[in-house]
């Protein structure tokens, strides 16, 4: 309970100085609507509006993406970071590409998967592969080399140490590239949703919103969009801790 | 000293181990005798890790020969202890299943493996949890699921690498004290690195002090203390002396180089 205070008071605090930005006039209403009109705003987009629904698109096109780039990148970096070498020579492409920004990919990417959902969930799952794989690759390459040694002296064969011994060291880092994944995925399935043919998703319904003049609501699906990452984000942290108990001690 | 091949656990013939260049070892003979005890007292950087892991097969080596009773090491069974217990056991298994997995590679069935824990866990008076995870546990403990875990594959040659230099005064005599015991019970040929003089010489039948690179033998003492060692054994005049001689000798060594 007592973690929960700073939290709230904090967040009670920014609607607070909202409040008082839009009493002193900082901003045009229609920029810059009372907290309160954003609030009921989007409790009419949950209730009766289509809110609900594009968030649950933007939840599935993340995941789906999330899912794919963990199925490629998982055991691709395992796979790599197994053999340092050869990690070397595809570690300048990995980084690259790892540094270009995914919206650079969206015309490439609308050739290769045309215009509906494919190219969103493309794009996504491209970005956060790559995250997941370089990450999974530097968890093997940075395993215990103690560990490795000691695996061998108690027998274990090459396939062996991988699957007892490797894989669980790069688990802590697996992890923190699938929280890193799965973030990069909601930010370009956004931006997908926004100016690549949607009809719905958080990305579609915040730009129709700002177009159309319902500022109120427009925050309303920004703050429903930063609860999503937050929570995605602090999901996986439990995960981390659950599955990582030994992480960092 | 001459041993007769039947005696003989460990024959090293011609070895030769360079670094970039830098030879470690050149030309390094040595013989081990069954179920001695045998420690390795040198100098930092002189090669004693080296030794061992060329000897347990970690480490290739350059030249020269190393066999277990004319075999190589990876036709025998070996037990091989680290310096850092935090770096050496799975902390994603329990204490338990860090000591059933070498039985478990070995493929003994279930109940062996139960029955070899059991007791490891009574040769060593365990009094604390096994279903723990090592994180859970002291250093001590930690060090001695790393021992019982060496040994649970009843190894031929038991190779330790500064097993206490990280723990407790306490902690390091009473860990000694129950290592000994069990290792002279077992009769377990036995190779220790060790930093530490006096740790050396109450361990083991025999004391092998290296000098500086390239490394030779400075001396070959055989320890003829009475088993077992207890912590008063540290203050007998056998012991004072054997101290006195090997001080002596590893300043002329140091002093030498
Ligand atoms: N992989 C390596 N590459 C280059 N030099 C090495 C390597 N491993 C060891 N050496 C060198 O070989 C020498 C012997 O190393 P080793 O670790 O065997 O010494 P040690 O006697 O165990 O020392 P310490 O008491 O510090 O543990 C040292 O001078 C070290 O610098
Ligand atoms: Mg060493």
């Amino acid at each position: 309970m007592r973690a929960l205070v700073a939290p709230v008071l904090g967040a009670l605090g920014f609607v607070l100085i909202w409040q008082i930005a839009v009493l002193l006039r900082v901003a045009d209403p229609i920029l810059l609507p009372p907290p309160a009109e954003a609030f009921t705003e989007t409790w009419r987009g949950f209730a009766t509006g289509t809110l609900a629904h594009d968030t649950w698109r933007t939840v599935e096109r993340t995941g789906l993406a999330f899912l794919i780039a963990s199925a490629i990148g998982v055991p691709l970096g395992v796979a790599l970071g197994a053999q340092e070498r050869l990690y070397r020579g595809v570690e300048f492409v990995v980084d690259f590409f790892r540094s270009t920004p995914a919206s650079a990919l969206f015309p490439l990417f609308l050739i290769l998967f045309g215009p509906g959902e494919g190219t969103k969930i493309a794009v996504a799952a491209f970005g956060a592969a790559l995250v997941i794989l370089f990450n999974a690759a530097y968890g093997v390459i940075n395993a215990r080399r103690t560990r490795v040694l000691a695996a061998r002296i108690m027998g274990a064969s090459g396939p062996r140490i991988l699957v007892d011994v490797l894989i669980w060291e790069a688990l802590p880092q697996i992890l923190v590239g699938m929280r890193g994944g799965v973030s990069l995925a909601l930010v370009i399935v956004v931006v997908a949703e926004m100016f690549i043919g949607s009809t719905d998703g958080l990305g579609h319904r915040v730009i129709n919103a700002q177009m159309l003049f319902e500022s109120g609501l427009m925050y309303g699906v920004i703050f429903v969009a930063g609860a999503l990452g937050y929570l995605l984000n602090l999901g996986f942290l439990l995960l981390e801790k659950r599955f990582v108990h030994w992480s960092g001690r | 000293m001459k041993l007769t091949p039947r005696e003989t656990a460990i024959t090293i013939r011609g070895l030769y181990k360079a670094f970039g260049g830098h030879p470690v070892y050149s030309g390094f003979d040595l013989d081990v005798k069954r179920g001695d005890i045998l420690a390795i007292f040198g100098p930092n950087g002189c090669g004693k890790s080296t030794l061992i892991n060329m000897a347990a097969g970690l480490l290739p080596r350059d030249g020269g020969d190393i066999l277990f009773d004319g075999r190589e090491v990876a036709e025998i069974r070996v037990g091989y202890v680290f310096q850092n217990y935090r770096e050496a056991l799975f902390p994603w298994r329990r204490a338990a299943d860090n000591i059933r997995y070498p039985m478990r590679r070995m493929g003994l069935p279930a109940a062996q493996v139960e029955a070899r824990l059991q007791s490891l866990a009574e040769r060593f008076r365990v009094r604390f949890d096994l279903n723990r995870y090592p994180y859970e546990l002291s250093g001590g403990q930690q060090q001695l699921v790393s021992i019982m875990r060496a040994l649970a594959v009843e190894p031929e040659v038991l190779f330790l690498d500064e097993p206490f230099s990280a723990l407790d005064f306490e902690t390091t005599l009473s860990l000694r004290d129950l290592l000994q015991r069990v290792l002279k019970d077992l009769g377990i040929t036995t190779i220790l690195v060790s930093h530490d003089l006096e740790e050396s010489i109450i361990l083991a039948d025999r004391l092998l002090m290296l000098t500086r690179r390239p490394t030779t033998v400075a001396d070959d003492v055989p320890i003829t203390l009475p088993w077992p060692r207890e912590a008063e054994a540290l203050a007998a005049p056998g012991f004072m002396a054997l101290k006195a001689r090997c001080l002596d000798v590893f300043q002329r060594a140091v002093a030498a180089a």
